[in-house]
């Protein structure tokens, strides 16, 4: 495994899988604390449009899934205060709507697509720097947004009516988090896909709050087992490859792995739950 | 209700109406709590309490009458008001620290982020006495634990009207001092309005009574006599006063308040 360290294009997976791991960490801290997974399932399959789009209008499919993303947050979000019980049947029309719209797009697009799968279950081993470079910024803005707004996210999350009566201006606060995590979803796309992001921000973070009682503690936790499932899933591609000649793709192979890390630290909490966790 | 010793009253309505879902649940409700008043609003569960907490708290909009709170608009007073939520309604697996919930109500406020917050996030925690937990869980803490966090959140804001739904829903254990004697020596620094549908758990200390059954009927001086209660409850009750507490029992014999 070492020696396939050589290979530039296991460099860049690794590179991608670790970038985007910080994204997910962070944002799906604050996804599985306030319960929005499916909301958040929604803006990953909207991004799909934004593909498609790409596709079609010439202009790379990764932008086209941050703007879209971005506008599925804005309307997920917005509804989300106003619509009540209303609202997992207007995720659902986002969410469809979003992947209709892709592939309308893709097969009025001139020619054949030929990576369109690798968009909707991700293609970690054809990650290109170009796609690296994207990750590193929206890393940065995400970053740099959780280091300063942390306090007003989580006294969002927490208790948004009482965040509005003190003063802080939650209605804004909540869309912009509706926005980083459209674009923590942009940041796996290559890494997963669009179909598997959801896993990805929810399963790490799910897995952490096992083991931690502050969103801080569940950020830490999670950035390192989304980047251990991540290596995991490369590792054990080049592993299924070298040892049976069989090809899978590491993405859905790093989601296998959270999955029975999070089965797995469930039993193991169940069987220490007679004392609660360290705050 | 009490005299204003200084400034404008902590809250003022006049004819106050509101519908939701073309159904009445506030009409011509007036009421004006002055700045040291300690005021315990009754009434039967879905007779409007809280859509009136949310009418003063700028959450919702009357359709009719007018809202004054601190001399203003209810939003322009944001951040000088304190709101103690329910406990029920709290997600307690939320994975954050008590003095974290603490530290919200500094958030909004004209006086977040000096370097007094930690000391007065510490000093709110040890009037409630729950110092002694401010690195636990919220998951850890029992309902009543959970209250006191709540209250010392608001405290942090130092408002100048303190809000309490139905505070008294959980104060199951007797730690300490009790919450009442907190909440009268909170009434000598700001108006302090107590929301419940327990006429039994309500203090004595309280200086005014308002019974809030879509309409509101207003006692200066707490006299919870069966009239003032049937007139709020709109149905017969039986008042039993042995000093204190007060205990009242419903008339249909099939359920208890």
């Amino acid at each position: 495994m070492i020696d396939a360290l050589d290979q530039p294009f296991l460099q860049r997976a690794l590179l991608a899988g670790l970038l985007a791991s910080v994204a997910c960490g962070l944002i799906g801290s604050y996804v599985v604390a306030k319960r929005i997974s499916s909301l958040t399932g929604g803006l990953a399959h909207a991004a799909f449009g934004g593909v498609g789009l790409g596709y079609l209008a010439g202009f790379p499919p990764l932008l086209g899934a941050t703007g879209f993303a971005l506008l599925a947050a804005l309307l997920v979000g917005e509804a989300q205060r106003r619509l009540g019980e209303a609202l997992e049947t207007w995720v659902s029309i986002v969410w469809s709507v979003g992947m209709a719209l892709g592939i309308v797009f893709v097969a009025l697009a001139p020619g054949y697509a030929p990576d369109l799968m690798s968009y909707l279950f991700g293609s970690l081993l054809f990650v290109s720097w170009e796609t690296i470079a994207w990750i590193v910024a929206l890393d940065v803005l995400i970053l740099g947004s959780v280091a300063v707004f942390h306090p007003l996210f989580e006294a969002v999350c927490f208790d948004e009516e009482y965040a509005e009566v003190a003063g802080v201006r939650a209605e804004a606060v909540f869309l912009g988090l509706m926005g980083l995590t459209a674009l923590a979803i942009v940041t796996v796309i290559r890494v997963v896909g669009v179909i598997l992001a959801i896993a990805l921000l929810t399963l790490p973070a799910t897995t952490a709050r096992h083991w931690t009682s502050s969103l801080r503690g569940m950020m830490a936790l999670s950035v390192a087992l989304s980047a251990a499932s991540i290596v995991g899933g490369l590792v054990l591609a080049q592993a299924l490859g070298t040892a049976f000649g069989v090809s899978v793709p590491p993405g859905p192979l790093a989601i296998l792995l959270a999955a029975v890390v999070y089965a797995a630290s469930s039993g193991l909490q169940r069987r220490t739950a007679a004392t609660p966790p360290p705050g | 209700m009490s005299a204003a010793d200084q400034g404008s009253p902590a809250v003022e309505l006049e004819g106050v109406g509101l519908a939701l879902r073309g159904i009445p649940v506030l009409e011509d409700v007036s009421l004006t709590i002055g700045p040291r008043d300690y005021l315990a609003l009754l009434g039967p569960n879905g007779g409007g309490k809280t859509t009136l907490l949310r009418v003063i708290l700028g959450l919702a909009r009357p359709d009719r009458g007018r809202v004054r709170v601190l001399g203003g608009e209810p939003r322009a007073a944001r951040g000088r008001v304190g709101y103690v939520p329910q406990v029920f309604r709290f997600d307690q697996d939320f994975p954050i620290r008590v003095e974290d919930v603490v530290r919200m109500g500094r958030l909004g406020s004209r006086l977040r982020g000096g370097a007094s917050d930690p000391e007065a996030c510490a000093g709110a925690l040890e009037r409630v006495e729950m110092s002694a937990h401010a690195e636990r869980p919220i998951g850890a803490l029992s309902g009543g634990q959970l209250q006191r966090v709540l209250i010392a959140r608001a405290l942090v804001q130092e408002p100048e009207l303190l809000l309490l739904d139905e505070p008294t829903a959980s104060l199951d254990e007797r730690i300490g001092r009790s919450v009442w004697e907190l909440f009268e020596e909170l009434s000598q620094e700001m108006a302090v309005v107590v929301v419940s549908h327990d006429i039994g758990a309500i203090s004595r200390q309280v200086r005014g009574v308002a019974c809030l059954n879509r309409r509101l009927h207003v006692h200066p001086e707490k006299e919870l006599t069966t009239e003032v209660l049937e007139a709020a409850y709109g149905c017969p009750v039986d008042l039993l006063a042995h000093g204190h507490p007060h205990r009242v029992l419903s008339d249909h014999g099939d359920e208890h308040r």
